[in-house]
């Protein structure tokens, strides 16, 4: 592994974002959601204002699972086909570099730039909210923003399992979407369908598991057994054995998310 | 040193490259041309190692260009893609840094590369704002880091205006006097044939023909066409004085008698003509032309 070579990679890809401002413009999204999910979350129930953590993280948490998995899917799409498209992914690849070197360069980088963006976004809400935040509520945030990273992660990995396999980049948006209804819309739907029409009787055991099946259920799960007070507010997930929501473990399977799709589009992009 | 041995490269029952053999000496200015499809960019990606091949071997310098040595014989190299697009939001000096850092060169070779291919004027500039032959420049500024002693340029000149070319193959030349070796690619084959030393000319995954263009020439017999101006409409004793030669045609044209003849016999021909004296007022000797050959082979 020449590391020198992954970090030029890397290093493109993520100025390449910050000069175009895509980080800032996504950082910014974040920030004002999650300014507004926390003080205006709770103007249904007729109350504004700050709440409680639980119920800012419950809400943003909703938020999380649509925005960005979409977000990582758009960021990741192109990498490879887009490079292909233009005729410069030859040139790469005639560099004194692996294709593997390639691939993981670039999911660096985009890594680099969703991750700092997250953090950024959401890091400046939990400065503005400090003041109203024990040491446990922020450990609670910080808990959140670090699973909203490898949500993020998890999807750019697909992402960039997509664009290997693309034949070009309509086609791969189109993939992307896809992934995204499959997983954020048409997942849990699926499960939940299939449990109502088996009237809970097969499956019942196997449901928690399946749930692992989708990073976004992860995420859900990982954020809710850490917040007792709304576990009520999740739906589906709430099914889910205590056993298993370790939080390690569910990390892990994260990391399996994250680590997969990358792993096949490595494998794919050797041939 | 690129020597290509029974490459093959076959996508089910399309046969893109069909056993190919080819010796490229150092230093050798080196031209590929045949037909889109003919399976001339697929050798190209083969001697580059970005396509691996079903069957056969090429080495560059003794070294096999895949597998566990590749990272030295790519640092031997330079390449250059047709109709690359480099990226519009970096300047031309920080897309040659991008590079030089791939390929572990110094960022102290991109100024002088960029001088080069007479770039320096718009180094700060967004790739963005550069015309299509300043984007090609900076292609070729960015094949020439690392100082590589083999050139893969696939359809060099394409987007540069007459003066450039020019330029570009005076740069060709100083390179190759450092025992640069250069393969290139054209469809322009009027421009390949006077600059290359050596050519090959491919069809249907197939070398038909490999040497100079001389070489070709004869290889192929075409004939010649001499274009004789007569000093009054004498056609008959032109006619007659070539009468015994071993001449294809003589043919009355509108200012001049076409003469037509297999390359063997062009010194009798010559002479014979000689023979007329003032009669003849000019002379030209229309040879083949590349394009004669390519679609002599091609075909």
């Amino acid at each position: 592994m020449e590391l020198r070579q992954i970090a030029t990679l890397a290093g493109k890809e993520f100025w390449d974002r910050i000069r175009n401002r895509w980080v800032l413009a996504v950082a910014l999204v974040f920030t004002v959601f999650a300014l507004v999910i926390a003080y205006f979350g709770g103007a249904q129930q007729g109350t504004v204002g700050f709440r409680s953590i639980e119920f800012t993280i419950a809400s943003l948490v909703s938020l999380v699972i649509y925005l960005v998995p979409l977000i990582a899917l758009v960021l990741g799409f192109d990498a490879i086909v887009g490079e292909r498209e233009r005729g410069s992914l030859d040139l790469l690849l005639s560099m004194p570099i692996t294709r593997f070197e390639l691939l993981l360069g670039k999911y660096l980088g985009l890594a680099a730039a969703l991750a700092f963006s997250t953090v950024a976004g959401f890091g400046l809400v939990a400065i503005v909210l400090s003041a109203q935040l024990n040491l446990a509520a922020l450990m609670h945030y910080f808990g959140f923003m670090l699973s909203s990273v490898l949500l993020g992660l998890a999807f750019l990995s697909l992402a960039v399992m997509v664009s290997v396999f693309a034949a070009d980049r309509t086609r791969a948006s189109g993939f992307a979407i896809a992934l995204w209804f499959l997983f954020v819309l048409v997942f849990d739907l699926l499960l939940l369908g299939a449990l109502v029409v088996t009237g809970g009787k097969y499956g019942g055991e196997i449901f928690p598991y399946l749930l692992l099946l989708n990073p976004a259920d992860v995420f859900r799960i990982l954020n809710i057994f850490s917040l007792d007070d709304v576990r009520t507010l999740y739906g589906l997930a709430t099914v889910f054995p205590r056993a298993l929501a370790e939080p390690w473990l569910l990390g892990l399977v994260m990391t399996a998310w994250i680590a997969a799709p990358l792993g096949v589009a490595a494998w794919r992009f050797r041939k | 040193m690129i020597a290509v041995r029974g490459a093959t490269k076959h996508y089910g029952a399309v046969h893109a490259v069909d056993g190919v053999d080819l010796e490229v000496a150092p230093g050798e200015l080196f031209g590929l041309i045949g037909h889109n499809g003919a399976g001339k960019s697929t050798l190209f990606k083969m001697m580059l190692g970005l396509i691996p091949a079903t069957a056969g071997d090429i080495r560059i310098d003794g070294l096999p260009v895949t597998g566990n040595g590749f990272r030295a014989v790519r640092r031997k190299i330079g390449y250059l893609p047709e109709n690359v697009v480099l990226y519009d939001n970096l300047t031309g000096v920080e897309t040659l840094e991008f590079f030089a850092r791939l390929k572990g060169v110094t960022a102290a070779e991109c100024a002088p590369a960029l001088e080069r291919v007479g770039l320096s004027h718009a180094a700060r500039r967004r790739v963005r704002e550069y015309s299509k032959g300043m984007r090609q420049r900076l292609g070729f500024a960015q094949a020439l880091l690392g100082r590589p002693r083999i050139l893969f340029l696939d359809e060099p000149t394409t987007g540069l205006d007459p003066e450039a070319i020019r330029e570009f193959y005076v740069i060709l030349r100083g390179l190759k006097a450092d025992g640069v070796t250069v393969i290139l690619t054209s469809h322009i084959l009027a421009e390949i044939q006077e600059r290359v030393d050596r050519l090959a000319i491919m069809a249907s995954g197939r070398i038909q023909a490999v040497g100079t263009v001389q070489a070709l020439r004869e290889q192929m017999d075409l004939p010649l066409w001499f274009r004789v101006h007569l000093a009054h409409e004498d056609f008959e004793h032109v006619r007659n004085v070539l009468g015994g030669l071993p001449v294809i045609a003589v043919e009355a044209r509108e200012d001049h008698v076409a003469v037509k003849c297999r390359r063997e016999s062009k010194m009798l021909v010559m002479q014979a003509l000689a023979s007329l004296g003032d009669t003849v007022l000019d002379l030209h000797v229309h040879e083949p032309s590349l394009e004669d050959v390519f679609f002599g082979f091609a075909d």
